[in-house]
Order: C-alpha cells, then structure tokens, then sequence
C-alpha cells in the first residue's frame, strides 16, 4: 500500500487523471492534469511546485559528522561551510556509484544528506568507529520544490528571508508562510528554484499558502512526468534511468563508476581518503569505460523515415528512460553505448538525448548515430555530441 | 631521517618478539608500552602481598620452540613442564589423570572404559598427524588469496612433510575433523563422560563456544598443534610466572639493542600521504619512524590508533564484525594450604596437582555451562580450569602457601542482568562452591581472591570484550581470514603500518608467532 504524502489531502483533489505513480512507497502524481505540457510550461516560464516529501533525508551529527559525510562522498566536503550545499555522488569500495544527492551543512557538526534509495545502512557502515549519530529523518519534514522563473518573486513574497542573498547551492533557515523552513536553493530542473521543507503538520498550509500566492507568478503544481522532462534539460542523471544503484545491481557489468557517468569533476586529486578513491584513481591511470554525453538528434532524418511510411514526424514528447543502442558508424553499425534518457525538448525544440559512450567518441561535435525504431523496423539516426546541460538559462544561478 | 625504523605499539609477548627479532637484524627499535610493565596480557602481578600471579596468560603457554631458540630465551628463561597434562576430579569423588605418558594415560582411561582406553593410543595418534598439518600453517604468512604468488606456493611446502607423514588415506579424515564439532569427534572415539570431557574442554577453552558447535573440533587441533606436549594443551608453569616470560623477552630485544619504553601511551599513528610515518604519544610527544607496528587488537589498531575512516566501507565493516566474545573470567586466590580433592585423599596430592587441573566432568557439562552465554547469563555450573603454580614455583608465594588461578566458564561480556560490577563477586561464590563440590575444604583456605571478568580484563589489560586473544580463534578467523583477509598477511592498507598481536595469524596463546612471523614480513618489505 502506498503511502500518501503530507500533502496528500491537497494534491490528491488536484491529480485529474489520478494518476498516481510509486515514489520511494510514496504517491506521487505523475501529472495533475491530464496532460503535462502547461506543468512543464509553468516550469520554463513561471513556476513549478513539486511534492519532493518521498526524498531520502538522514541526520549526521556529532564530531565526526564532516569525517563522515566526507568519507562517504565523491566530493570534497572539507571546506564546507554552515549553509552550504554539495550535489555528489557516492560510490563503493570499487568506485562504483551508489546514489546522488545533496549534502547541506545544518550547523558545526550537523549534515543532512538527501538520497533517492535508502541509505541509512550505508551511512552506518561508513560511521563505524566514528563518533557520529546518523538519524533517518524522511518522515519528519515534507518538502516541496517551486521551481522556474519566477520562484524567486514567489517565494519572496511569502517569506521575511532575503532571497537575493540566497545563492545557488546555499540553504538557510527561515519562516516560510508562517512555518518554520529550510529554504534551500537547489532542485532538479536545472532552473532557479528552491527546495522547502517543514514539519509535517505544516505541510497542509504551506501548499495552500504557494497555491494562493502562485497564481500571480504563472505557477502550477507540477509532477513527476515534467520533472522528468526538465531534469533531463538540465543534465541531471537520474537513478534507475541512466544509471543502477551499485548496491541494485543484478551483475557486476551493471555497475557504473564516477567517471563512467561523467562526474570526474566531482573528484579533487588531493582530497583526503573517500570510499572508492583507489579505485578511481587507478581508473583514472588506466582509462574509463565510459563517458556520459549528451546528444543531439538530427530531426531531418527521422521526418524522412517517418515520410516513408507516408506518416509526419513523431517526437517523445514525454521522456523515454531505456537503453537504446549507439553505433560509432553507419551501416556496419559498431556499438560504442547507449541512449539513457531522451526527449523532445519545448523549450529547445531539439531531440535531446543522455547517453553513455565509450570514452574516445565522446568529443564535443563528434557525429555517431542512435537507433530509433519506426514502424517496428530499427533506424540509426545522426546525432552531435553536445555540452550538458542541455538548457541552462542565465538565472538558474543568478 | 626517521627516528627510528620501526616502532612497536604495546610491550604483549608478540610485540617484544616482533622488537626482538627486529633489532637482531640490526633495526633501531623502540617499543612505546602503556602500562607500567611490560608483558601485555602475560603478566605477573602483586596483586595480593607476597604473591606473584600471572593475571591472565598462565601456566607455560604456547611459546614456539623456533623463538625460544631463535631469540636464545633458554638462558634467560626456565620453564617447569609437568607431567600431568590435566587432571580431571569427577562428580562422584573418582579422577581421571591425563598425563603426558600415552600408555600411563591409557591405564587411567581403562578405569572408566576398556574400549576407551584401547582407542586412546589411535586417537592421539591420528590427531597429532593432524595437528601437524595444521600446526605447519602457523608458521606460514598466509597467502593472498586468490591471487596466490609462486612464493606462497613455496612457502606452502612446508607442508607437504605433514601431510606426507598424515598419509593420503588420512587426507579425507583432516578435512572432515577440522569444521566438525568437538562433541561429535570426541563420542566417535569414546563412550565415557570423563574421557571425552578431559579431552574436549580444551577446544573450548579460549574460546565462546560450547563443544557441541560446529569448527571446535579445530580448535581442539589448534591447541594440539602447538602445545608442545604431544597433546591438547600445553602443561607447566614459566619459572617466575608468565611475567618473567615476557620480562625475558624484553631483555632479549633490549639484548639486540631495541629500546622499550612503559608508561608511553601511544594516542594515534601518525598518517601522511597515506603512510605511517610515526606515532604521537598521549602526551604530545611524537616520534617518527619508517615502518609503525600495532601490537594491539586489531579494533583498536584500525579505529582508535589509526582512523576508521582511513579505510573501505568494506574493511571497516569486516573489521567491525571481527569476533572477539570474552566469555571467561580469571579469578585469583591466595590459600594458606592446599586443596583436599575427595578424588586424591589419602594419597600424595601434590603429583596431580602440579599440572592444569579441569573441573570438565563431560561435554554435556560444559555445553551446559556455555549454554547461559546465549541468554547473557553467567554459567551456574561453570567449566574451570586451574591452576596452582606454587607446586612447582613456590617461590611464588610466601612459604607454606598457595596461589589458585582459575579460568572460569563462561562469564559473557555483557551480563544481562546488567552491569558486571554487581555481579562479579556472587559469580566468583558459584565457582568457589563448584569447586567445593571436589575439594571440600576449599572456602577454609582462602585467605584472598581477587575476580576479573571480562570488562576487568578489557579495561585492565586492553583485551576488547575480554576475548584474551584479540579476537576468537575459530576456524572461521584463522589463517588467511585473521583478523581480516586483506590484512592476514600483517600489513594494513596503510604502508608502513603492520600488525604483530594475536589478532593477527595464528593468533593468541603466548605462542611468540604472531609477533615472529610479522617481524619476518616488516623484514621483507624493508630490504
């Protein structure tokens, strides 16, 4: 039985469609009209209000808390200051990647790190010996996420916290609609936006508060359909879409290092011991398996394809999450990886594609082709290489 | 330039071998102890005026005979080895005593079974061939498995003499003894109580297990193998007590030229670069050397001297599972006389007396006793095994009197009755009553008695939970998988940084080898 959010006796009137999906054994709405083009709209042009209360959250304080939270991630947290926020992934002894999330400093020696998969064993295993207490605190704050354009205006107008000194991967307690919050500037749309959480028993007029005040800033509650479409825009990977858990995985082929997925960056040469850092180093010496690219389809070709079955151009026009094939040439068809995530992109009016090559094709404009199936038969389409994220407007971080 | 080449965390037995042979070798040593004395866990203390009590290792231990003569401990040391491997007082006033003699022992063992006492011959026989075998593995650096190296296959031919001499048909019976428990070993050989509970209390005794568990059959064959009386456990006393053992080795290391240092607590290793590089002491000071030893238990070597977070999600978490469960007390008396044995009365005591003496009337017995360890209860019957070392060293003691030390089981680490200090003193009356159940006048001779249980021995003298041998020696924590397969070789993920204790392979028992064979691998790395 799936359990309803705290804003469930809001968002469950407005879910048209009921159109639930699983989240972490939560309801989500997938989308909440029936269709979730104006929530993606509202997204790239206003705003977006997304119920994020299924995240993963866990405690970690003591005097040992940056030890741990440090160990555990790719990225270095040794600078980290109260009020800021890490994106990183973490991985096993291998350097194989577990999850992605953030990781915010709360106070001197209190961190809260956000999760898509359950995690609490594993932050435990990575304390052992460590004077730190790690709480599972997922139910103990509901969350939103108002996102877009105008979430800046919007969320000022219902809180007395300065927004403009609010930068991005910055976080800071404040009242919002008369609650007690963390405001958080992060979220996965690769837009401006904010992440909110209250206790649970202000969850009900927190989202009556945003609903009322939305209407004058083109804001929509938006679901999982959308975000899926603007997490996809801003590059952002998603579990079980362009990558498995290591802890998930079926076989070991399955698992996926820092580098494959193309978060080196994320790594810092003279960082202090982290769980995988021998493994990726060593990896870094003898090469990756793969890099994670993004793509862009040429449209022109697939119209052509289309038009030989007398049809007009078909587009995802929502996103796709399967392993489609890539060739390096065409037609004896070499494969070099895979399609991960891929859309049409509204806002760009492009084909966009997430995707995992072998290492040597994943140069900025190098052209190579991905299958598309038309009609039941199978199709390579020419595609570019091109920079992540795909969307990444001037305000995100201003 | 460093300071030193090597320094050793803890003056334990193996931590002055490992110095001793490292100085022998020309190394500049220093040894950093936090007590007062040196000798770790084999000590001997004053604990009551005028009595000299080997605290917790006791009798003669283990030590090789490869050290003893390597290092030339003979002249510094005498052991007192005695005839009687074990006597063993039975409930209705009979004994049975195991001595070292196989044809002596037989004749005793015929006074409870003529089937037994023809078996008895067979049986040490097989299980010597056995405890060969296995006693060629202690010696050996285990082998980093599975990506073996050709010199792990050479240093594997240390055993093709005893495997030869087992023979090929006797192949099949190591594999089958060695994970079987000692319970059902025992009753394939023998019908009667008394035999089976003579011989089978040793696999027990280090460890927490009752004999009815599956691998104590191993066990039993650990301690055969490197006993040194052709039998399951060792038998004497070192002259002196355990402490002039290990006072003999720091003379020795110093002998070499190692510099031994007490009173120094060691806080942490220092790490740069990923490397050992020195120690910093308690009180700021810091010292810095090429290669640091941890001849602690290896939950205190990896968090508390080293950092947990040094290390793999994987490593910390197979450290943490380390088993260590103390399950034994260790309680000292001061006597003004003897015990009287209803078994021995009317005789000459003292032969019998002279050697380890096991209040073990069957393997039943002593299951039941290990039994409460499950539900955090102490024994009410407990398995004792003691000892009066004042028959053969009674300098020991003032004139005329006695020492009684007693290994009592089981006593687990966490009572659930809650807190030990509570129940210590009515646990150590339920052990003096058991023993009053075979020497009767024991409670008119105690003049003194002095209980550690197994928090005492962990705070006392560093043993985490108790467990005297840093972590349980069982077959699933021996060898390659001691303390942990990526650091069964003595080396750590740390360069520079190894480990000498009986955490590491073979483990406990005062044997010198954990201490011998890690000095062997620092040496190998440092040429």
């Amino acid at each position: 039985m799936l359990k309803p959010t705290p804003f469930h006796s809001r968002t469950g009137p407005l879910c048209q469609g009921h159109s639930w999906a699983n989240w972490a054994g939560f309801l989500a709405a997938t989308t909440y009209e029936p269709d979730h083009l104006h929530e993606y709209n509202a997204v790239r042009t206003g705003s977006g209000l997304f119920d994020v209360s299924p995240l993963f959250k866990y405690d970690i304080r003591g005097r040992d808390a940056l030890a741990t939270v440090n160990r555990v991630a790719v990225r270095d947290l040794s600078k980290s200051r109260i009020g800021q926020v890490y994106y990183s992934v973490w991985c096993d002894d291998k350097g194989m990647v577990i999850d992605d999330g953030t990781i915010s400093q709360l106070g001197e020696d209190h961190f809260r790190i956000t999760a898509a998969i359950p995690t609490l064993a594993w932050l435990q295993d990575n304390a052992i010996g460590l004077e730190v207490t790690i709480e599972d605190v997922s139910e103990q704050f509901a969350g939103v996420a108002l996102q877009g354009p105008t979430s800046r205006d919007m969320l000022q107008s219902l809180t007395d916290v300065d927004l403009s000194s609010l930068r991005f991967f910055r976080c800071t307690d404040g009242k919002v609609a008369g609650a007690p919050a963390l405001i958080s500037r992060t979220g996965y749309t690769g837009d401006l936006g904010y992440e909110i959480f209250v206790g649970p028993d202000d969850a009900e007029s927190l989202w009556d508060a945003m609903m009322e005040a939305g209407g004058k800033f083109q804001m929509l509650p938006a679901g999982l359909a959308t975000l899926d479409l603007v997490r996809i825009e801003g590059g952002l990977l998603g579990i079980d879409a362009d990558f498995t858990s290591a802890l998930q995985t079926m076989f070991p082929v399955q698992k996926l290092s820092v580098y494959d997925l193309g978060l080196g960056w994320m790594i810092k040469a003279n960082k202090s011991f982290f769980v995988g850092r021998d493994a990726l180093r060593r990896e870094k010496a003898s090469g990756s398996r793969y890099d994670t690219v993004g793509l862009e389809l040429d449209v022109t070709v697939l119209e052509k394809v289309y038009a030989e079955y007398g049809m007009p151009l078909h587009l995802p026009y929502t996103s796709w999450n399967s392993a489609v094939p890539v060739f390096s040439d065409e037609p004896q068809k070499h494969h070099i990886g895979r399609g991960t995530s891929g859309m049409w992109s509204p806002v760009l009016k492009k084909y966009i594609v997430m995707a995992r090559v072998k290492p040597e094709y994943a140069k900025l404009g190098n052209l190579i082709w991905i299958e598309d199936v038309v009609e039941s038969h199978s199709y390579s389409i020419p595609a570019r290489v091109v920079k992540m994220p795909f969307y990444d407007p001037p305000w995100k971080k201003a | 330039m460093a300071q030193y080449d090597v320094i050793i965390i803890g003056a334990g037995h193996n931590g002055l071998v490992t110095a001793a042979y490292l100085a022998q070798a020309g190394r500049r040593v220093l040894v950093l102890e936090k007590r007062d004395t040196v000798g770790g866990a084999a000590v001997s203390e004053e604990i009551f005026p005028g009595f000299k009590i080997s605290s917790v290792a006791d009798g003669c231990g283990y030590l090789s005979a490869k050290v003893r003569r390597e290092l030339k401990l003979d002249a510094r040391v005498e052991t007192v080895p005695s005839d009687v491997v074990a006597f063993c007082p039975q409930p209705d006033g009979t004994q049975l005593t195991i001595w070292r003699d196989t044809q002596r022992t037989a004749e005793e063992i015929a006074r409870f079974s003529k089937a037994d006492a023809e078996e008895y011959p067979k049986f040490v026989e097989l299980m010597s061939r056995i405890a060969d075998v296995v006693g060629g593995l202690m010696e050996m650096t285990p082998p980093d498995l599975p990506e073996i190296s050709l010199r792990d296959l050479l240093n594997g031919a240390a055993l093709l003499g005893p495997v030869r001499r087992l023979g090929r048909k006797r192949i099949p019976d190591l594999l089958r003894i060695l994970p079987m428990p000692s319970a059902d070993l025992l009753n394939e050989f023998f019908e009667a109580d008394a035999v089976r509970g003579a011989i089978g209390a040793s696999s027990v005794l280090n460890i927490t297990w009752g004999p009815q568990e599956n691998g104590t059959a191993y066990t039993l064959l650990s301690s055969w193998a490197q006993s040194g009386t052709g039998l399951f456990r060792s038998a004497g006393v070192v002259k002196g007590g355990m402490g002039a053992l290990t006072g003999a080795l720091a003379d020795a290391a110093r002998g070499f030229g190692a510099e031994i240092r007490t009173g120094a607590s060691v806080s942490e290793v220092i790490v740069a670069d990923e490397r050992a590089t020195g120690v910093r002491l308690s009180s700021g000071e810091e010292h810095t050397a090429a290669a640091v030893v941890s001849n602690a238990d290896p939950r205190t070597t990896f968090y508390e001297l080293l950092e947990p977070h040094y290390f793999d999600t994987l490593f910390v978490r197979q450290v943490e599972n380390i088993k260590y469960r103390g399950s034994a007390a260790r309680i000292h008396l001061a006597l003004s006389a003897l015990p009287e044995f209803t078994a021995l009365a009317g005789g000459d005591a003292t032969a019998q007396l002279s050697g380890p003496i096991q209040i073990a009337p069957s393997l039943d017995y002593v299951q039941k006793a290990f039994d409460c360890t499950k539900y955090g209860e102490y024994s009410r019957y407990p398995y004792l095994d003691l000892l009066i070392p004042t028959l053969s060293d009674p300098s020991l003691a003032p004139a005329g009197q006695h020492i009684l030390s007693i290994t009592a089981k089981y006593a687990p680490y966490e009572l659930d009755a809650g807190d030990w200090s509570a129940h210590k003193q009515s646990f150590a009356d339920v052990v003096i009553d058991t023993l009053a159940e075979y020497a009767p006048n024991i409670r008119d001779v105690i003049t003194d008695r002095h209980v550690l249980t197994p928090p005492d021995l962990e705070s006392l003298y560093g043993l985490p939970e108790g467990n005297p041998n840093h972590g349980e020696m069982t077959l699933e924590q021996f060898f390659h998988m001691r303390p942990i397969p990526s650091c069964a070789r003595y080396r750590t993920p740390i360069a520079g940084m190894y480990i000498c204790g009986a955490g590491a392979h073979p483990g406990g028992g005062v044997t010198g080898i954990p201490g011998h064979n890690a000095a062997r691998e620092i040496l190998k790395d440092s040429k």
